[in-house]
């Protein structure tokens, strides 16, 4: 258990790494912008090279970060929701809702605005779909809850299959970049950084119950937390963040399964510690992952999805092969 | 006289829409002990953790303190009683001592960090069931036995004035059933605890408590002293298999036939 002290000093130096991830997302690039003139920029010089940085590099690199943190802290909830080290945010078919919505607003030829819509729409209706279902006669199981997802998250993943199948060559492209997370398609920043704040303050007041959580259900009810009420807030709040996230970015992988993963490993498990260290971290990862995917093989863009998985199936397989037997 | 740890009154248990217990009166005072015997599946588990609170009540009464368990918030009654359930999973990993901690959670606000006295006292709890020293082991790497009594520990740190305790000897060898059995023989004697078991060994129970309630698992439920209620017979109708009685200095035996 790591003591208040040490939870700051880690905290300060993840802020840091979020700081440099910045630093780097701003000035690397097909166009370069050095330190200076980012500074300049930022404090409200106006003109010159700094330009690109305010209106194209800023608001992507806030996109990516907040998408980063609200993915981490939303699959750290469903592993101790689901009280399983292998749920992520997608596991309960949340990102297959999405991906229907958006798949079909793309099929239709929406402009962007529809596409966030009908996003969040297949989310919230994937949500309430498996909520609903899981839920039944009232008791919902970890295991229910996660067959139900993934059942879900299959049909949907079905239905996304026939949309790209009867789609037009030339949409294609952006319907595939959608499905494997693309920041560079995000029209605001801002809602998924007021999600990402919200339901952070939302849950810190709730992380030692949430330790507690994660040793069972029983033992945490009989250790004092009310339990019912807490399963519902933990689901309702990682549903709503990944379906902020995902409207935002599409589906980026592998973000919200590695990060509470990593920082578990280098922290422990406790939730205080856990869940501002994941926001943290997660969101410098896509940051950082995002600007690989601008520059690796620039001019062209790859879709971050695909570096986020590209790191994190080595990093995750690494991470399990070294979990004690 | 003061109230009672707990009181059910008219307390009846169903599992799955079939009445196990039916209209149990049972009320716990300070420094007693009390066993709950029965067949496998015969709803002792079921029992135990209606009577904690933890489940609710297919009717009757439950009172932790003088006070409804329905209307209690899951703090207060976490003040009042200690439940050991049969079953520790862990899927995430843990220390030993990070476990035995979160037994102080219902005693800390909600932005309290455990503090070096909560430590200290989880150190003496470890120590009390013979795992001192193993404070920073992890605990998929303990035994089911040394799982089983950091568990113990866990309880002893939540620091309530009554035990529920389910299979407390599950895992244990010998030597640690009979020093479990003794610190909450001791708890009982000194500190004024409750003690409600389920045992499986109705010797160790007529030498442990107090008084003794048979489970059925038909809605049926025997309540009396241990030295009246634990007799040959009553037991092998309880446990449907012929059973004698031998004594040696005041300690009873059953031996099955």
């Amino acid at each position: 258990m790591p003591t208040r002290r040490r939870a700051f000093l880690i905290l300060v130096s993840l802020c840091l790494l979020a700081v440099a991830s910045f630093g780097l997302a701003l000035t690397v690039g097909s166009f370069k912008v050095s330190y200076g003139e980012v500074l300049a920029s930022l404090l409200g010089q106006e003109g010159g090279p700094g330009d690109v940085v305010l209106q194209l590099r800023l608001p992507r690199a806030l996109a990516g970060f907040a998408c980063g943190g609200l993915l981490a802290l939303a699959g750290a909830l469903m592993q101790v929701l689901l009280r399983n080290p292998l749920a992520d945010p997608y596991v309960l078919g949340i990102s297959g809702g999405a991906g229907v919505g958006a798949m079909f607003a793309m099929l239709l030829g929406l402009p962007v605005i529809g596409i966030d819509g009908l996003a969040f729409v297949g989310a919230f209706a994937a949500m309430l779909l498996v909520f609903g279902l899981a839920h039944g006669d009232g008791s919902w199981t970890q295991t229910r809850l996660l067959l139900t997802g993934v059942i879900v998250a299959a049909g949907c993943g079905a239905l996304v299959a026939l949309m790209l199948s009867i789609a037009d060559e030339h949409k294609l492209r952006g319907m595939l970049f959608w499905l494997m997370g693309d920041l560079g398609q995000s029209a605001q920043w801002w809602p998924a950084f007021v999600a990402l704040a919200v339901s952070l303050l939302l849950t810190m007041p709730f992380a030692r119950e949430l330790n507690l959580l994660s040793r069972g259900l029983m033992q945490a009810q009989a250790l004092g937390v009310a339990v019912g009420r807490l399963r519902y807030a933990i689901y309702l709040l990682a549903s709503v963040a990944t379906a902020a996230s995902v409207t935002t970015a599409g589906s980026i992988g592998f973000v919200g399964l590695v990060v509470p993963h990593l920082v578990r490993l280098a922290t422990g498990n406790d939730q205080r510690l856990l869940l501002p260290a994941s926001v943290l971290a997660g969101g410098s990862l896509l940051v950082l992952a995002d600007t690989l995917a601008r520059t690796l093989i620039a001019p062209q863009q790859l879709p971050v999805g695909v570096l986020t998985a590209l790191i994190g199936v080595p990093v995750f397989l690494f991470l399990l092969s070294r979990q004690p037997k | 006289m003061t109230r009672p740890l707990l009181e059910a009154r008219q307390l009846v248990v169903e599992i799955g829409g079939t009445t196990v217990v039916d209209c149990v009166d049972l009320s716990v005072a300070s420094g007693e002990r009390i066993a709950i015997l029965g067949r496998n599946g015969a709803g002792k588990s079921t029992l135990l953790s209606t009577l904690a609170g933890l489940r609710p009540a297919a009717g009757g009464a439950l009172l932790l303190d003088g006070e409804d368990a329905a209307l209690l918030h899951a703090r207060q009654a976490a003040l009042r009683r200690a439940w050991l359930g049969q079953f520790q999973a862990d899927p995430f990993g843990s220390t030993v001592l990070e476990t035995a901690l979160t037994g102080r959670h219902p005693h800390l606000g909600r932005w309290d960090w455990e503090s070096t006295r909560d430590a200290e006292l989880a150190r003496s709890a470890l120590a009390a069931v013979g795992l001192q020293g193993m404070e920073a082991r992890q605990i998929h790497t303990l035994s089911g036995g040394e799982r089983q009594r950091l568990a113990i520990a866990t309880l002893l740190t939540q620091a309530s004035p009554l035990y529920l305790l389910d299979e407390p000897l599950a895992h244990l060898d010998l030597n640690h059933q009979m020093a479990v059995l003794e610190l909450f023989a001791g708890a009982a004697r000194d500190c004024g605890a409750g003690v409600i078991m389920v045992l499986h060994d109705p010797a160790l129970a007529h030498r442990f408590c107090d008084r003794a309630l048979l489970v059925h698992g038909d809605g049926r439920t025997e309540l009396g002293t241990v030295d009246d209620i634990l007799t040959a017979p009553r037991l092998s109708e309880l446990y449907g298999y012929g059973l004698r009685q031998l004594e040696d200095g005041g300690h009873r035996c059953f031996i099955p036939e």
